[in-house]
């Protein structure tokens, strides 16, 4: 491969690792301290997961997409049907979705306890919010598991 | 069998950044857990077994690669300092979890950011993989 590949290439295909890697990385922590919250109701650790989605696993996942997109630029793939692109596309772009919404529902679920121990009521469970986040979580590890095969095999 | 050990490679190096993830949240002040250290720890030894096995067979299967090339050494020496330097790290929390001190989130920050170091590294040699 480091024969065929052009140098120029190797600048979006780093970030593009990188992103992945990190993102990958974020999403695992951030569904063991969520996970953990349910069993626990422990609100340290849903913050613990919503500071990861929202300053760790975001930023890395622009930087996986941009970096992407740019690669795809780089190659002349913009247009390719391969199903390994596809799979990389409906990974991302359904992915993010998910990942918005798992960290909308963690920051609900932070500024909900906020509310209720300023108020001085009983902070009670961490919340139907945080058990669906943390699933979402999962099914994103899983795509991207699938995700990482497809990038590293690429089936057509 | 390239794609499958390719695959088996790149696995245990998104592993890692699970072990790369774990750690920072002790630097910024949150307290850690038996459970998140063990995430941590069990991410750093299958990601190590992974990255060391398939990528040794990878590089003797792919014809062009030998284990004696500069940037194939490079990284089997950087992995075994990003060990040391997280072995460092490890210990800190370790104490923590053990002893129940104040938290020495410093130098759990220092050795975790050498070893973050260390393995951004080895994503450089094994993108750019130079000299070969």
């Amino acid at each position: 491969m480091a024969a065929i590949r052009p140098d120029d290439w190797n600048l979006p295909l780093f970030l593009h690792l990188l992103g992945a890697m990190v993102t990958v990385g974020a999403l695992v922590t951030a569904a063991y301290y969520l996970f953990a919250a349910r069993r626990t109701g422990s609100l340290d650790m849903v913050r613990t997961g919503f500071r990861t989605l929202l300053w760790v696993a975001l930023p890395a996942f622009v930087v996986l997409r941009v970096a992407a997109q740019w690669l795809l630029d780089k190659e002349g793939l913009e247009d390719s049907e391969d199903a390994w692109i596809g799979i990389g596309f409906t990974a991302t772009d359904i992915g993010v979705l998910f990942l918005i919404i798992a960290t909308v529902l963690t920051g609900l679920a932070v500024r909900r306890a906020g509310r209720a121990q300023a108020g001085a009521q009983a902070p009670g469970t961490v919340g139907t919010g945080t058990t669906v986040a943390a699933w979402l979580t999962g099914v994103l590890i899983v795509a991207y598991t699938v995700a990482i095969w497809a990038m590293a095999t690429k089936p057509v | 069998m390239y794609d499958t050990l390719l695959f088996l490679h790149l696995l245990g190096a998104f592993v890692t950044f699970i072990t790369v993830v774990v750690f920072p949240a002790y630097a910024v002040g949150i307290a850690p857990s038996k459970g998140s250290f063990a995430l941590g720890d069990w991410a750093w030894n299958v990601s190590g077994v992974l990255l060391l096995v398939f990528g040794v067979w990878l590089a003797l299967y792919v014809d062009g690669y030998e284990l004696w090339d500069g940037w194939i050494l490079g990284a089997i020496v950087l992995l075994g300092i990003a060990t040391a330097f997280g072995a460092r790290a490890r210990d800190e929390v370790l104490a923590q979890l053990g002893e129940g001190g104040e938290p020495t989130a410093a130098m759990v920050n220092t050795w975790h950011w050498l070893r973050t170091a260390s393995v951004v590294a080895i994503l450089v040699l094994m993108v750019w993989k130079p000299g070969a």
